[in-house]
């Protein structure tokens, strides 16, 4: 075979494997219940977890909901849906093929390019999470008065910044996916582990400033950091400004930043899931079911 | 790519490392241990062994799920380990006793899936699905959701999804596990016509029914604790025992009475004993035929009543009885126990 027709079958399978996986998943993340119930589902969950987020900041700050940090809060909670959506939707496509559905091996071992294929599967993740995104905005402009200036805002830096952030995002998704090859356990706590342990270390509900000054490194080390300010930036302009952390930075210079450290993460997934995938394969774990 | 073979092994081997408790230490399994073996193009092979023998790590060796220890193997021609990628779209597996697919699908549009996997355009493979679906008489569930479907049912559309892509060598693990025993026939029937149509295909097919493996294989590997112990045609195999006598003797409650009390005895080879109810059948392979006299006396002297007396052809049981000491399912039965 040359390289020319190695290539071009290569390119067949990752597409191939992404359009198939992306359908699977959108069957098994809709065909759960009636659609009824699933529009329901995708417009209160996120919408209350968003208001208790609203009544625990109205309690504290007594109702200064004119303050800077408000839309901060609002806008970062609300975008943070994503990294739980595509993060864990990726890693957890392991476990449900491994363990629920029992055909991880039979999709291993079909011609498909495997990364590709669990990258597929956070497809559906990443279209109900950008419902849930819409709903949670539009009902925090409608409702909660969050200060969005169409007029101002820069729809172009917003669109990449965000696709980016959903590439970094499929990136940590297929590293945890790594992980979860050599985790033998119906244990989808992985990826909402590191989901969790982010949302305090990203800047989506405070800014750093507010960390112990040790444990600011670590924020600054995450992609998710930059890419949530740079959104903020792009619809609410200078209120997303009012706070120190990050303020010395243009857009520019997040925009940078984010890239940069998007690049470094999917390197270092390729590297990490190439690692585990050949460890997983080497210690018989790819289709080895706990029954938990 | 043209090779003589389309499974090829040597030396092959795999140990597992398990651990016993989260404070004990590790013991190694070794599940295969020196596997050599060649299948041509176009050959129906059997695997023939007991639970634990080995013959799903060798499936999973030689279908790329699992990595070998030591030696090598290669399926179509390419090394199971370093081009892998080159094995899959040539390769198919189905895996018996398993209820696997995606409930929340169609029969259709999981096996339409797995035909999307393998770059299967759409219209053929509804077309091939439909055809498929009517050979193992499953064409009126097309549109039944697989979670709809009983264990049997469903092991029928993991067994059509083994053959949608039409693959050159097809890995069957226990295929018929689960299967009624009209279905097991159906699908014995259809494997073979399959082979036979194309010479090109070939299929590995592991089984613990020797009848499966007698029928249908055209070489069989007699396999147990990880090692080949016989390689052969079931009809070679079962030569070799021609020359022995093989008597199936029914007794009254055996009293006491086991294998071993015939051990040894002058001239018997081996003893497989299968308690009943009320009675017991015992398996005799003899030097000669005159030993039966003294494995008679044995029995009346013990105030065993012989129900029935038969020799018989010999047949894969009795060469597996042959070759590892005790019959499958005594081994089996054996390793329950120690579970």
């Amino acid at each position: 075979m040359n390289s020319k027709s190695a290539i071009s079958n290569l390119n067949s399978s990752v597409w191939r494997s992404f359009r198939t996986a992306a359908w699977l998943g959108w069957q098994i993340e809709s065909n759960w219940t009636d659609p009824f119930l699933f529009a329901v589902y995708s417009i209160i969950k996120p919408l209350a977890s968003a208001m208790i987020l609203v009544v625990m900041y109205g309690v504290i700050t007594h109702g200064d909901f004119a303050s800077p940090l408000f839309p901060y809060i609002y806008l970062g909670n609300a975008f943070y849906i994503y990294v739980g959506a595509v993060m864990t939707g990726i890693s957890w496509a392991v476990v449900d093929d491994r363990e629920h559905y029992k055909t991880l091996k039979y999709i291993y071992t079909a011609p498909t390019h495997f990364p590709t294929y669990l990258c597929g599967r956070g497809v559906a993740r990443f279209l109900t999470g950008t419902f849930s995104v819409v709903i949670t905005i539009v009902c925090g402009i409608l409702f909660l008065h969050v200060p969005i200036d169409f007029a101002a805002m820069d729809v172009p830096l917003f669109v990449v910044a965000l696709l980016i952030g959903v590439l970094m995002l499929a990136m940590m998704g297929l590293l945890l996916a790594g992980v979860t090859l050599l985790t033998v356990h119906h244990y989808g706590a992985v990826g909402e582990a590191v989901a969790g342990a982010l949302y305090l270390f990203s800047g989506a509900i405070f800014p750093l400033d507010v960390l112990p000054a040790f444990l600011r490194p670590l924020g600054f080390l995450m992609p998710i950091t930059y890419w949530l300010e740079l959104l903020r930036r792009t619809l609410v302009g200078s209120v997303a400004q009012a706070f120190p952390t990050l303020a010395g930075l243009s857009n520019a210079q997040l925009f940078a930043i984010l890239l940069g450290l998007t690049a470094l993460f999917t390197a270092l997934a390729a590297i990490v899931f190439r690692w585990c995938e050949l460890r997983a394969r080497e210690r018989g774990l790819l289709d080895r079911v706990s029954n938990y | 790519m043209s090779q003589q073979f389309s499974i090829e092994t040597q030396d092959l081997g795999r140990v597992y490392k398990i651990r016993e408790g989260k404070k004990k230490s590790v013991k190694t399994l070794v599940a295969l241990h020196d596997v050599n073996l060649q299948v041509p193009r176009g050959e129906l092979f059997g695997l023939l062994g007991p639970n634990g023998a080995g013959k799903t790590t060798l499936i999973k060796i030689l279908t790329t799920l699992l990595a070998p220890s030591s030696g090598w193997a290669r399926v179509s021609g390419y090394d199971v380990v370093r081009e892998a990628a080159q094995v899959r779209p040539r390769i198919n597996m189905v895996s018996g006793g398993e209820s696997s697919g995606y409930g929340l699908l169609t029969v259709r549009e999981n096996l339409w899936m797995f035909a999307q996997f393998y770059g299967i355009p759409s219209a053929e493979a509804n077309r091939r699905i439909r055809e498929l679906l009517q050979v193992v008489g499953l064409a009126d569930r097309l549109n039944t959701k697989s979670s709809d479907l009983s264990t049997g049912l469903r092991q029928k559309m993991n067994i059509v999804r083994g053959f949608l892509t039409d693959p050159q060598v097809l890995f069957l693990d226990e295929p018929t596990l689960g299967l009624d025993v009209g279905a097991s026939r159906d699908v014995r029937a259809f494997i073979r016509r399959w082979i036979e149509q194309e010479r090109a295909r070939t299929v590995l097919l592991t089984t613990h029914y020797m009848i499966e493996a007698d029928e249908l294989c055209d070489r069989v590997a007699i396999i147990n604790q990880g090692r080949v112990l016989a390689c052969d045609s079931p009809a070679n195999l079962k030569r070799r025992l021609q020359r022995e006598a093989i008597f199936q003797i029914e007794t009254s409650s055996p009293n006491g009475l086991s294998a071993r009390d015939f051990e040894a005895l002058p001239g018997v080879r081996q003893v497989a004993h299968h308690p009943g109810d009320g009675k017991a059948t015992f398996e005799f392979i003899l030097d000669a035929e005159e030993v039966v006299g003294a494995i008679i006396n044995t029995m009346t002297t013990k105030g065993v009543r012989l129900l029935n007396l038969s020799k018989r052809e010999p047949t894969l049981e009795d060469v597996f009885v042959d070759l590892v000491g005790r019959s499958m399912e005594e081994i089996e039965s054996a390793d329950k126990e120690m579970a």
